[in-house]
């Protein structure tokens, strides 16, 4: 009876399963998070949308390919990945040294400095809003700028999305100088810096300019340098398992030409209102 | 509370969150039904005189009861595509195997289900009078006589409001499965809270609809309770 | 599966386990007082004490815990006027709206176990109590209440483990327990299966040592029921 039982369960998770072979793309899944407009957001009809679900489809039909969207909380994006829940990640991910050990990366299509954000009203809305750091090679000048942030950030809470190039640059440059809480998705951090619960937040730029065009973000403001390079990676990318180095080929090519004909830009240019492709 | 905020129609989430209900109801369903299938085998197991299989469902129900819903869930919606494609190697079968959020969903809430399902069918078995067992042997009824006469009848009402709990319990672990990408209530309310920037009014809104689908199926179970128990002298 | 990893990631995630247990403790705590003022009221004969207790339970049982403290965290930090009352030192701590969600939920779910317990005290050692001349007070403090307290015991003990799953949750709200620190730990090596089930295993043992100290309370109160000794 009881080993009858196991024999139905595991014929039962068979009927279950609808299969996609490895190499054939002519239908692909794409993972996003649907929660980091203008990149990847949803709107009221409860449908994603964002620069980067434009650029989906856009790459799709270049590709020839059946595309479908999976959307995905932002802290399994990559493990989904890898056990095949979808093909490819597209959500504002950042290619990075670390990613790069478990999952490939396309050739950047975007890329967008990080800053920090505080509220008009906070001390630390003295702290002017210019510069620019690369963090790949630090000059005196660039140096200067992180001692400053460090310095006016000291001992006040900052909060970044988990599992994100912010998190990582919080923990390695700010360290233990700052209290660092980590939430799941961009918009909760948005939430609890209006509420007060956190001094400041990093993200990138373009989803913090988004969020101040609404009318619960009209007083938050931007301060210190524009961040990029070291620990944020080198633009924004899709993210594919190892092994589908041919699919990886065909994103490439895609890219190449959304890039060549300008609608790379084009899909940007609508979302951030400013060209951010590359 | 922005009321506007739950129009239906594209410019209002209303309408999404309505059908994020009916997604809710589907999923507790065919968890509830899942966990009733296991909790079969989980009461026969419990039962058997072999004591490994006595072993084997001790450990499902106590380890299931003993971390964490989200943990479950997490476990199976990350594990469980690779432990069905290494079953399915087993049999020569090798590709990308891939279980929708609605399955996977369905599986881990019915997995938990049935763990508490197990407990509550095994304490229905062992409430049936055993003298009603023997004065059946003795009219000479055969075994699967006595069971669908005898047993199985009690056991459904014995069993009925322990199941009613049950049901309470697998509903709201619905909105776990919130991690796995389905929409249902609580993810459709959190993406909405976010977009919209107003958790408020939508986690109020998310609460209703709960309260709505657990006072609605407690009327079921209380008339599905009284139907059992129409035969029965009250004292 | 990386054994390595898991026996790396082991003793990070119990140092988490100092923040669920101070959870645990904290809310069952509280929550306990609570749940007997609100059994005693649902049992009173003022109509709008049991209309304000049964709506409480209803409320409490028949919405997930997820929807309860994302509403106390963001539903209530969403409004200015809250965030300038003197409430604010409290709601503006995670920590403590964590407790408050899980204070209130258990207080719910307890004094329905409470009032069984209450229910269940034989009616003839109510009245043997008040024959002797015992006032309502003594008889709450010397009788029913320790034997009410008997009863739930085990159905209370269910309770604790399910706080304990509970407390799980309170990591949605930036707080860094056993499964708040094993997300952290995934985002850094991504894989969830083996640092799940290392939380899975000291939730497990924690869960063990609730029920052990369960049944050892059931013991010690139940002197009457031991026959050999």
């Amino acid at each position: 009876m009881i080993t009858r039982f196991f024999l139905t369960l595991i014929t039962a998770l068979f009927l279950v399963i609808p299969a996609s072979f490895a190499g054939d793309w002519s239908k692909i899944k794409i993972g996003t998070e649907g929660a980091y407009p203008p990149w990847n957001g949803t709107n009221a009809a409860g449908e994603l949308e964002g620069a980067e679900i434009d650029l989906i489809a856009d790459l799709c039909a270049r590709m020839n390919a059946e595309c479908e969207i999976v959307a995905q909380d932002w802290d399994g994006i990559i493990p989904a990945l890898q056990n095949g829940k979808y093909d490819a990640i597209i959500a504002g991910m950042s290619i990075t040294e670390e990613r790069m050990k478990v999952i490939n990366f396309s050739q950047g299509y975007a890329n967008e400095p990080a800053s920090f954000s505080v509220m008009k009203s906070s001390s630390l809305a003295g702290l002017q809003a210019s510069g620019k750091v690369n963090m790949d090679s630090l000059d005196s000048a660039s140096t200067a700028l992180i001692d400053a942030l460090k310095s006016s950030l000291s001992g006040k809470v900052v909060g970044v999305q988990g599992s994100t190039t912010h998190e990582n640059f919080v923990k390695q440059v700010l360290g233990d100088s700052v209290t660092m809480k980590s939430y799941d998705t961009q918009l909760n951090l948005e939430l609890d810096l209006i509420a007060g619960r956190i001094d400041a937040l990093l993200s990138d730029k373009g989803s913090m300019e988004e969020f101040m065009g609404t009318d619960k973000g009209k007083d938050v403001v931007f301060i210190g340098p524009n961040l990029g390079g070291g620990p944020f990676g080198a633009g924004v990318g899709a993210g594919l398992r190892k092994a589908d180095t041919d699919l990886l080929k065909m994103i490439n090519k895609a890219i190449d030409e959304a890039r060549a004909d300008g609608t790379l830009a084009k899909h940007f240019t609508k979302w951030f209102g400013k060209d951010i492709s590359m | 509370m922005e009321l506007e905020l739950l129009a239906l129609g594209d410019n209002g989430w209303g309408d999404e969150m309505l059908r994020a209900t009916l997604v809710t109801l589907m999923v507790s369903l065919s968890a509830m039904g899942i966990g009733l299938f296991i909790s079969i085998f989980g009461t026969i197991s419990k039962l058997s005189k072999k004591k490994y299989v006595r072993i084997l469902a001790d450990t499902y129900t106590t380890v299931i009861r003993g971390i964490p819903e989200l943990l479950v869930i997490y476990l199976l919606f990350f594990g469980g595509s690779n432990a069905v494609m290494g079953l399915a190697k087993l049999f020569g079968y090798y590709g990308y195997i891939e279980l929708n959020a609605f399955v996977i969903g369905s599986f881990a809430v019915g997995a938990i289900s049935g763990a508490y399902s197990t407990e509550v069918m095994r304490g229905a078995f062992l409430s049936v009078p055993i003298g009603q067992i023997d004065a059946a042997k003795s009219v000479g009824m055969s075994k699967l006589l006595i069971f669908i006469r005898i047993t199985a009848p009690q056991v459904l009402r014995y069993a009925l409001p322990g199941l009613g709990n049950v049901w309470q319990l697998t509903l709201k672990d619905t909105a776990l499965i919130m991690v796995t990408g389905l929409v249902e209530i609580m993810r459709q309310a959190h993406v909405a809270s976010g977009s919209t920037y107003s958790p408020f009014t939508f986690y109020v809104a998310a609460a209703f609809l709960y309260l709505i689908l657990t006072t609605f199926s407690n009327r079921i179970f209380n008339r599905l309770e009284s139907w059992g128990n129409r035969g029965v002298r009250r004292e | 599966m990386n054994y390595e990893l898991m026996i790396e990631t082991f003793p990070k995630l119990l140092m988490g386990s100092y923040i669920t247990i101070q959870l645990v403790t904290i809310s069952l705590f509280i929550g306990l007082f609570l749940a007997v003022g609100l059994a005693l009221l649902r049992l009173s004969s003022n109509s709008f004490l049991i209309f304000f207790a049964k709506t409480y339970i209803f409320y409490f049982r028949g919405t997930p815990l997820l929807v309860q403290i994302f509403l106390i965290y963001y539903g209530i930090g969403q409004f200015e006027s809250v965030r300038e009352s003197v409430f604010w030192v409290f709601f503006k701590e995670a920590y403590w709206c964590g407790i408050l969600a899980l204070t209130l939920n258990t207080c719910a779910y307890s004094s329905e176990i409470i009032r069984g317990g209450i229910q269940s005290v034989p009616l003839g050692q109510i009245e043997s109590a008040k024959s002797t001349g015992m006032s309502r007070f003594l008889l709450y403090r010397r009788i029913i209440l320790p034997i009410a307290f008997r009863q739930a015991l085990p159905a209370y003990g269910n309770e604790m483990i399910l706080m304990v799953k509970a407390t799980s949750l309170v990591s949605t709200i930036t707080i860094m327990d056993i499964t708040g620190i094993a997300r952290l730990v995934i985002a850094k090596t991504f894989s969830p299966v083996e640092i799940f089930i290392v939380a899975g295993l000291i939730y497990l043992t924690i869960n063990f040592a609730v029920t052990r100290l369960v049944s050892f309370c059931e013991y010690k109160l139940t002197p009457h029921l031991r026959y050999n000794e």
